[in-house]
């Protein structure tokens, strides 16, 4: 979500990278970028304009540092004033001493309370075994206490609700009947209400007053743009907000609600939204998105993903017959499967430091794993371990039991061909794991300078160049030594 | 009926004056104090129509055109200064256009798609009652079989605008419901079919296939259909806006837009970048929460609202 930020900022630092100095002049230019960016990603005006004299005071006022280029310092000052602004990592909810935690959501209409109240539920139960009460009190929408009620049995989560009664009278009563039933968590979902609309605003003021909650969070969409700024200090007016819920993170909006929110209503983003399942709920990690936005990738996420699409054994294993040269096309398929456990590859891309932006406009076709699942499921099992015999009528028949052309089929062989080849820089990834700190904490210095722990990614792709240049070479120099048997001939 | 129409324009003036509030009240602030274009003054003009969600390139467009004009004696201080902005956007804005493009002859069918929670439920609910008003015979299509009840969502606004429906089943094809909606109104003799789709980010290419899919087998039964195609987007949104409308209309032809609660103090101003991107122009604003609460697009007034 964050790719077209981080471009911008890809080439903002590039240009500083090619100047010797930091002065005045060219930090002020090259801020001007800094601000476009953050402005084209939705980030509030007045939180850009504080943001940028904050760095430009710091950045003009620092000695240049022996052995650190302009560009790299630079890079730590926006960074650091990034972390700064978001705040400290924060997705604890305070737990009542005694009788139920109450929860209440409030935003927007259309910002996913309903269906974060179900993911927020699911997430208590799960992770932290609590038994939750999830209270439908959205009087206002049709049918939202439908939606809740059947999302509730989704997620095995009892759903409560009164006919007849006011929002306030009902959570008031949910709240009774949780204490009463022994129940750990109630989370309130409020209905969707503009915050200029005074009616629905004291209303929910008045559910606040009634059932005191220990948590009151607001819930705001990631595409929100500049109004965000309005709508949220209007709702921490009349609600004393503990803390922010951003939802659709899973599209492609640059996000800037982000870093204006907890800067609008100084409270942290507790949790945020990356899928429509019910388990896509997450804590939020702020200097996380600071290194995404900076196009310093997201290698932590990247390996939380990784660990939990492939078990221990199975990487294990993988690891060996790679090793060994055994690598294969069942091999191939399992990976398959297990990226797209993985979620949207052009996502995963992402997160790896500096490919972000260099992927961000390759057209990846996930469909396409899916197909070679398919087209390896039609193969025998020689076939799978012997990929380089499958011969013209074994890919027909293979094509027709898949429903595939032989075209695809082909194409398949060749791209397996290509990954056994890639296959070598594997290494550098493996070197690269080696060489994080094994509590996956990184230090501030590491971060200002995550070249020296991190691979270069040119010199990554500059290798496949290499291979493919050596490869072309190869090809050429046999097609001429023929060309010239044959003129002998 | 004189009371619904009263309240009608009560609701429009209401809509509009908090439409006003946010980039209207500063620049009058800035106009009335009757400065010269100085360097504050364009910060704060810039600043404005940031805030409106206008977006960079149009705001600085917007700038330097002023400064050049002002500098060329083309514009003075005040209300031609007014004058010049006004026409600035205004231009962006296309002519009028007519609300939907009826079909000639046979059902109309309007397919109303957008991301998770722009208002594409409430806008359908809102546009059948709308038709029924002046005299068409609609059928609205519950075809959002993924959100959890959605179709009882819209079942209950169909009763209430007192429209013909045509349900899928939670988790059934909805290629399928828009099918029979259009099979419905053609054996029942409706003259339009509002088509509710489930919500999707545009990002998701497996859930953008799906529309692809609906209109085919729309089309299956009626090749010409469907006549619109309206994207509806939520005044709040900001810059994103423009990429959901590309990708939109890139693979379902988007044919116009629909802004959602302009009632709030969002400006909706990024529909300005996205007419001039994607040429999509604004059919209906929604501005509350009833059945009353959806307006033709008026892009004179949008402009007007917006610097009043």
């Amino acid at each position: 979500m964050f790719e077209f930020i981080s471009e911008r900022f890809a080439s903002v630092f590039e240009r500083f990278r090619k100047q010797q100095n930091l002065t005045a002049d060219n930090i002020r230019e090259g801020l001007k970028e800094v601000r476009r960016a953050l402005l084209e990603a939705d980030v509030a005006v007045e939180v850009v304009r504080e943001f940028l004299q904050r760095v430009e005071s710091k950045a003009i006022g620092q000695q240049l540092i022996a052995g650190v280029t302009p560009a790299q310092q630079i890079v730590q000052v926006v960074h650091d004033e990034l972390i700064a602004l978001m705040g400290e990592p924060d997705s604890e909810l305070p737990w009542a001493s005694a009788g139920p935690t109450v929860i209440l959501l409030a935003g927007l209409q259309g910002s996913g309370k309903t269906t974060t109240a179900a993911k927020l539920a699911h997430l208590l139960q799960r992770q932290h075994q609590k038994r939750v009460l999830l209270v439908a009190a959205d009087l206002q929408r049709p049918a939202a206490i439908e939606q809740l009620k059947t999302l509730g049995q989704q997620v095995g989560c009892p759903v409560f609700h009164r006919e007849g009664l006011r929002p306030p009278e009902l959570c008031a009563q949910a709240v009774a009947a949780a204490r009463q039933g022994g129940q750990d968590v109630v989370i309130l979902d409020t209905a969707g209400r503009l915050h200029v609309d005074e009616a629905l605003m004291s209303e929910v003021a008045e559910v606040h007053a009634r059932t005191q909650p220990h948590a009151t969070l607001l819930v705001v969409d990631a595409m929100t743009g500049q109004d965000a700024v309005n709508s949220s200090k209007a709702f921490h007016q009349r609600l004393p907000l503990t803390g922010v819920i951003v939802t659709k993170l899973d599209g492609d909006a640059r996000g800037g609600v982000i870093v204006s929110l907890r800067h609008v209503v100084g409270r942290p983003i507790k949790f945020v939204g990356v899928s429509e399942k019910l388990d896509g709920l997450q804590p939020f990690h702020p200097d996380r998105y600071a290194r995404r936005i900076l196009g310093m990738g997201d290698i932590l996420t990247f390996v939380e993903r990784a660990k939990q699409a492939v078990d221990d054994e199975q990487a294990r294993r993988l690891e060996e017959r790679i090793a060994k040269d055994k690598f294969d096309l069942s091999d191939f398929q399992e990976q398959l499967r297990a990226i797209s456990r993985m979620g949207s590859l052009k996502d995963l891309l992402g997160l790896i430091p500096g490919l972000g932006a260099k992927f961000a406009q390759l057209p990846i076709d996930e469909k396409v794993f899916k197909r070679y699942s398919v087209i390896i499921d039609s193969m025998t099992k020689w076939e799978r371990a012997h990929p380089e015999l499958i011969d013209m009528s074994r890919r027909r028949r293979i094509a027709m039991g898949a429903g595939a052309t032989t075209a695809e089929v082909q194409a398949l062989l060749k791209h397996f061909e290509m990954m056994k080849k890639m296959m070598g820089k594997l290494g550098d990834v493996q070197e690269l794991a080696k060489r994080l700190p094994p509590d996956g904490e990184l230090t501030k210095e590491r971060l200002a300078n995550p070249q020296s722990f991190l691979p270069n990614p040119n010199r990554l792709l500059q290798k496949r160049e290499d291979k493919e240049a050596l490869r072309k070479y190869r090809a050429e120099r046999k097609r001429k030594a023929k060309l010239r048997k044959q003129q002998r001939r | 009926m004189f009371r619904a129409i009263g309240r009608f324009f009560e609701r429009i003036k209401e809509g509009l004056s908090k439409t006003r509030q946010v980039i209207g009240g500063a620049l009058r602030r800035l106009i009335g104090a009757r400065r010269t274009i100085d360097a504050a003054f364009l910060r704060e003009l810039e600043d404005t129509l940031l805030a409106a969600d206008i977006g960079v390139a149009k705001t600085e467009e917007i700038l330097a055109d002023l400064q050049r004009r002002y500098r060329a004696g083309e514009v003075a201080e005040g209300e031609d200064l007014l004058r010049f902005l006004k026409a600035s956007l205004r231009a962006e804005l296309a002519a009028e256009e007519q609300e939907l493009r009826f079909a000639a002859q046979g059902p109309t069918v309007v397919l109303v798609v957008g991301v998770n929670g722009a208002g594409k439920t409430t806008t359908v609910a809102k546009l059948a009652h709308r038709l029924r008003a002046i005299g068409r015979r609609p059928l609205v299509a519950a075809a959002d079989t993924y959100r959890a009840a959605a179709i009882e969502q819209l079942s209950v606004w169909a009763q209430r605008a007192r429209v013909e429906i045509v349900k899928g089943e939670p988790g059934g094809d909805a290629a399928a419901v828009a099918y029979d909606a259009v099979a419905a109104a053609q054996a029942r003799g409706c003259d339009t079919v509002l088509i509710d789709t489930a919500g999707r980010l545009h990002n998701k290419e497996h859930l953008m296939r799906e529309l692809e899919k609906m209109r085919r087998v729309i089309q299956k039964r009626l090749p010409e259909a469907p006549h619109d195609v309206l994207l509806v987007l939520d005044a709040t949104a900001g810059q994103n806006a423009v990429q959901q409308a590309k990708v939109f209309k890139e693979i379902i032809g988007v044919t116009g837009l629909v802004i959602t609660k302009l009632d709030g103090t969002a400006k909706g101003g990024v529909a300005i970048t996205v007419k001039r991107e994607l040429g999509l122009t604004v059919r209906y604003i929604g501005v509350g929460e009833g059945l009353d609460d959806l307006q033709p697009f008026d892009p004179d007034a949008f402009v007007e609202a917006i610097f009043a």
